[in-house]
């Protein structure tokens, strides 16, 4: 046995040869091969830690992927909005130089008509009108009838122009006026056999300081042709927005310079439009025309409130209040709801799990106090609901505690109760209670009697021997003992009744319902996902300010499942 | 000569034709209905027959209109569409057109004109209540009641529902306020052609729910069609509303001692829609089996199953008996002219727009 201090033997890398190396030199600590131990160290248990992670990856990419993934994409909702801003780029931008106070100024009308009109051709519209509805009444149809209105406006320029010249509802005569030559001789040249991909409309140089809000509208047009629709650019005609346009560029400049292709065209309609007779419309008067409602300032206040692209109107619908102009405000009475939604929720999965712990306790004690024969057979009708349907449970119940149930019936039958006063056990909050208790409740027992199985007999002996009653030996000695079993079955058995959902739509009547029950409705009857989303993370933050507070309190070292 | 090689030049192109067409459909088909004995009338009516004159096709059935609306818009979000047709009501066709989800079509392209030539768009008329909406029948929402416990006076009009002293004891209503506060309105003295101009108003809607108020200890609120029609056979309630179709069933098909009243029924479509995005061959397979399965005599047969009035109007004369029981089914359509007497119909446009801002009300008040 050789001491790192002893005098050399061998010659080479050994370990004491590196350690007297080290001390001589006075460096780091050097391992064998002469890198310094710390780092070879270190790299050996990065390898190791590497290796572990890689054998966890499958699993922790899958939980990734397929659970905190889509749960976190639902919650993330409850704040976006990009809905109203990406639809009505032009009137929300327009919007926010609007101070909110009376009526918009006639460009928000002018913006909102190209939006609008664009959204209709892609049937947006709707879909934001939809989600409009949510904080305004109304907006839904308000938008379904501008969709189909706005043509109205159009038509008048449309027709004029065309009456004028034929050329106006021509495709060809227009991309020679709006497009790039270059641009149109390859688009005729693929338009010949449709082959590959249809070049990228391109405006001409210079037309958009001529004909700016045409250049815009058009090229809108060029687009959804090209992209969405997938159409041949040379064989659709303008729609009228491009006409409406062309009208205000006119009306705002004059084209007698003009000497691009299709002069006499353009400036033919330049001084049409210049002329008495040409008819126009206001952007104000046609938006009248379609819905009254365009001429109240509502609407275009919750478009400005709900212009940015992440909102706080989600979470605060689902607290009881409302996004106004004035900023955040109580909604009135007779719409608060999730308020005492969120509380009742909380009230009742702590009644229920206070009576899962009443009921299982005494259970479990026995279970773990049997010989194994019976205490398997017990086990048996404990796990026995497990293997129903969660329906066929609570239809049960329903059958027990309705009015003419067998719970009623017999008591009216021994005299207890009188035939006409029968009691309401059911559609109530009593009857889920019952049976969410009775759901839930081999989730308290399963904890329970892992850890009480586990309590050695002999401490209560000894107890006993020494002196102490019953109740002594029960409270002081075997009790404490079980705490962990209680703490975990709370745990579970809170937590699931805290968003169960299916059992009090069944039983709970209007006082028995969960905020589970809205969340439910939101998603699947409104199709409000923002407001389930706000409402399923307020309560996924209950959940874990409650569990640290538990942690806080009992501890969660305290909590054993076996 | 000429003629021969052209007449055999434009058969093979039809054959050819006809062969691409065959092929260019998918040879499987998933339809989305609501399960039940509804289901099994659209099995019995449409997509039997159809199986029996395509073998080739298979067709699956999804038993989930309930939660249509939801899940279609998760699958078109998810961009895999499993759902060729899809069961659901007329309001609920109209939310998925305007969000995008259900596909536009052109009544007389798509749908079979009447036997006598009247186009499709004709023959169901004002049913197409959405540009989306297939129609196929029409139900109606209304009123049965215990003939043993309402007494000598069997109720006669929907006010009963709220005349506690005529008839005491538990009603059973719809967990929802349409319907609901189109009745309270009505029984609180309205006419009827002002139902929905009131209850545009927070005033008229807080009337409603005061009428609903008197009533609100002894209502127990169901939300599934199947919860009234047990109810009224355990002698839970006296009286409660339902599906017509439900009634039927409860009171000629199990014999229950049930009555209906038909006074006030709320006449609600139901039909198809198709979704968005689906790919061509499966698109023109489902194109081929609304062809076949709207048609007159296809709408007409699903009456024999079930007592829903068939949405064209050259299928009414059409109905005959029940399949199993034999009797005429004609006098069980909600739209018989004996039924139809005093009707409303489901105001789709009123509740789209006001729908989420009354059932706030209507929720927090039943919440209280």
């Amino acid at each position: 046995m050789s001491d790192a201090t002893g005098p050399d033997t061998f010659d080479g890398p050994t370990p004491d040869n590196a350690l007297r190396q080290a001390k001589k030199t006075s460096g780091p600590m050097l391992a064998a091969d002469g890198t310094p131990l710390k780092k070879s160290l270190s790299r050996a248990l990065r390898r190791q830690k590497m290796r572990a992670l890689m054998l966890i990856a499958p699993l922790l990419l899958f939980v990734l992927v397929t659970f905190i993934a889509p749960i976190a994409d639902m919650l993330f909702r409850s704040v976006e909005n990009q809905i109203v801003s990406e639809t009505l780029p032009l009137t929300t931008e327009e919007l926010g130089n609007w101070d909110g106070q009376g009526m918009p100024p006639e460009a928000a009308f002018e913006a909102a008509y190209y939006d609008i009109f664009l959204a209709a051709e892609r049937k947006q519209h709707t879909r934001l009108g939809t989600r409009l509805n949510y904080e305004l009444t109304g907006a839904s149809s308000l938008f379904r009838k501008s969709g189909r209105g706005l043509d109205d406006i159009g038509e008048v320029y449309q027709d004029q122009f065309e009456d004028l010249d034929e050329n106006w509802d021509e495709a060809l005569p227009w991309l020679e006026l709006m497009g790039d030559p270059d641009w149109l001789a390859e688009q005729q040249e693929w338009a010949a056999d449709e082959d590959g991909r249809q070049p990228r409309f391109e405006l001409r140089d210079g037309i958009e300081e001529i004909l700016p809000t045409t250049a815009r509208e058009f090229a809108a047009f060029a687009r959804f042709q090209q992209v969405e629709d997938q159409k041949n650019l040379l064989e659709e005609e303008p729609w009228s927005a491009v006409h409406t346009a062309l009208y205000t560029d006119l009306a705002a400049g004059d084209m007698s310079s003009y000497s691009g292709p299709r002069a006499d065209m353009l400036q033919a309609a330049d001084a049409l439009v210049a002329s008495p007779e040409f008819e126009t419309v206001s952007f104000l008067d046609g938006f009248e025309e379609i819905d009254e409602d365009w001429m109240e300032p509502p609407i275009w206040q919750t478009i400005k409130l709900y212009s940015p692209n992440y909102t706080s109107g989600y979470f605060l619908n689902s607290v009881d209040m409302q996004l106004t102009p004035e900023g955040a405000e109580a909604r009135p009475d007779n719409e608060r709801i999730y308020m005492l939604l969120f509380k009742r929720t909380l009230f009742m999965s702590m009644v229920i799990t206070f009576s899962c712990i009443l009921l299982g306790y005494p259970v479990a004690y026995i279970l773990s106090n049997l010989p194994m024969r019976s205490a398997n057979l017990l086990m048996i009708l404990v796990l026995l609901p497990f293997w129903t349907s969660l329906l066929v449970r609570t239809s049960a119940w329903k059958v027990m505690l309705q009015q003419q149930g067998v719970i009623n019936d017999v008591l009216v039958w021994i005299g207890l109760v009188a035939d006409d006063s029968r009691l309401t056990m059911i559609n109530n909050q009593f009857g889920t209670i019952v049976a969410m208790t009775h759901i839930l409740l081999p989730f308290m027992i399963l904890p329970m009697y892992s850890v009480m199985s586990t309590i050695p007999p002999s401490y209560v002996r000894a107890a006993k021997s020494l002196g102490a009653t019953n109740w002594t030996t029960f409270w002081r000695v075997y009790f404490p003992q079980s705490i962990p079993g209680i703490g975990a079955g709370s745990i579970l058995v809170f937590i699931l009744s805290i968003g169960y959902y299916i059992t009090p739509e069944i039983v709970g009547g209007t006082t028995g319902t969960f905020i589970s029950n809205r969340i439910a409705y939101h998603i699947s009857s409104s199709l409000n996902w923002g407001l389930a989303a706000a409402l399923g993370t307020i309560l996924l933050a209950v959940v874990l300010i409650l569990y640290w507070a538990y942690d806080r309190i009992v501890g969660i070292d305290n909590v054993k499942l076996g | 000569m000429k003629l021969t090689k052209t007449l055999m030049a434009s058969t093979a192109l039809t054959v050819a034709a006809g062969a691409v067409a065959a092929q260019d459909m998918a040879d499987s088909m998933t339809l989305v209905s609501w399960g039940g004995a509804y289901q099994a009338s659209q099995d019995n009516a449409y997509a039997k027959p159809y199986a029996e004159m395509h073998p080739e096709v298979s067709i699956a059935w999804d038993e989930s209109s309930n939660e249509a609306v939801a899940k279609l818009r998760a699958m078109n979000e998810a961009g895999n569409i499993t759902w060729d047709l899809v069961d659901v009501v007329a309001a609920d066709a109209m939310r998925l057109c305007d969000e995008g989800l259900a596909m536009e079509y052109d009544p007389d392209d798509l749908l079979a004109e009447a036997p006598d030539g009247t186009s499709a768009e004709d023959d169901f008329g004002d049913m197409i209540v959405s540009d989306c909406f297939i129609p196929q029948i029409v139900y109606s929402t209304t009123v049965g009641y215990r003939t043993d416990l309402v007494g000598d006076t069997a109720p006669t009009d929907i006010c009963a529902i709220f005349d506690l002293e005529a008839y005491p004891g538990k009603r059973s209503l719809e967990k929802r306020p349409i319907n609901n506060m189109e009745w309270a309105l009505y029984c609180d003295g309205v006419a009827k052609d002002e139902i929905y101009d009131v209850l545009e108003t927070p005033e008229g809607q807080d009337q409603a729910l005061a009428k609903l108020d008197t009533i609100k200890d002894n209502v127990v609120w169901w939300s599934a069609g199947a919860d009234t029609p047990q109810l009224l056979a355990d002698g839970e309630v006296v009286m409660g509303s339902t599906y017509n179709g439900r009634l039927f069933s409860v009171i000629e098909e199990q014999d229950q001692p049930v009555g209906m009243l038909w006074d006030m029924q709320v006449f609600d479509l139901d039909g198809w829609i198709i979704p968005t995005g689906l790919p061509e061959d499966r698109l023109a397979r489902v194109k081929d089996f609304v062809k076949f399965a709207t048609d007159t005599q296809r709408l007409a047969d699903q009456a024999k199953y079930i007592s829903y009035g068939p949405a064209r109007q050259s299928s009414a004369p059409l109905v005959g008996q029940h399949e199993e029981l034999g009797i005429d089914m004609a006098p069980h359509m909600p739209t018989d002219p004996e039924n139809a007497a005093n009707t409303l119909l489901y105001n789709y446009e009123f509740w789209a727009d006001y729908r989420d801002d009354i059932d706030a009300k209507f929720q927090a008040w039943l919440a209280q």
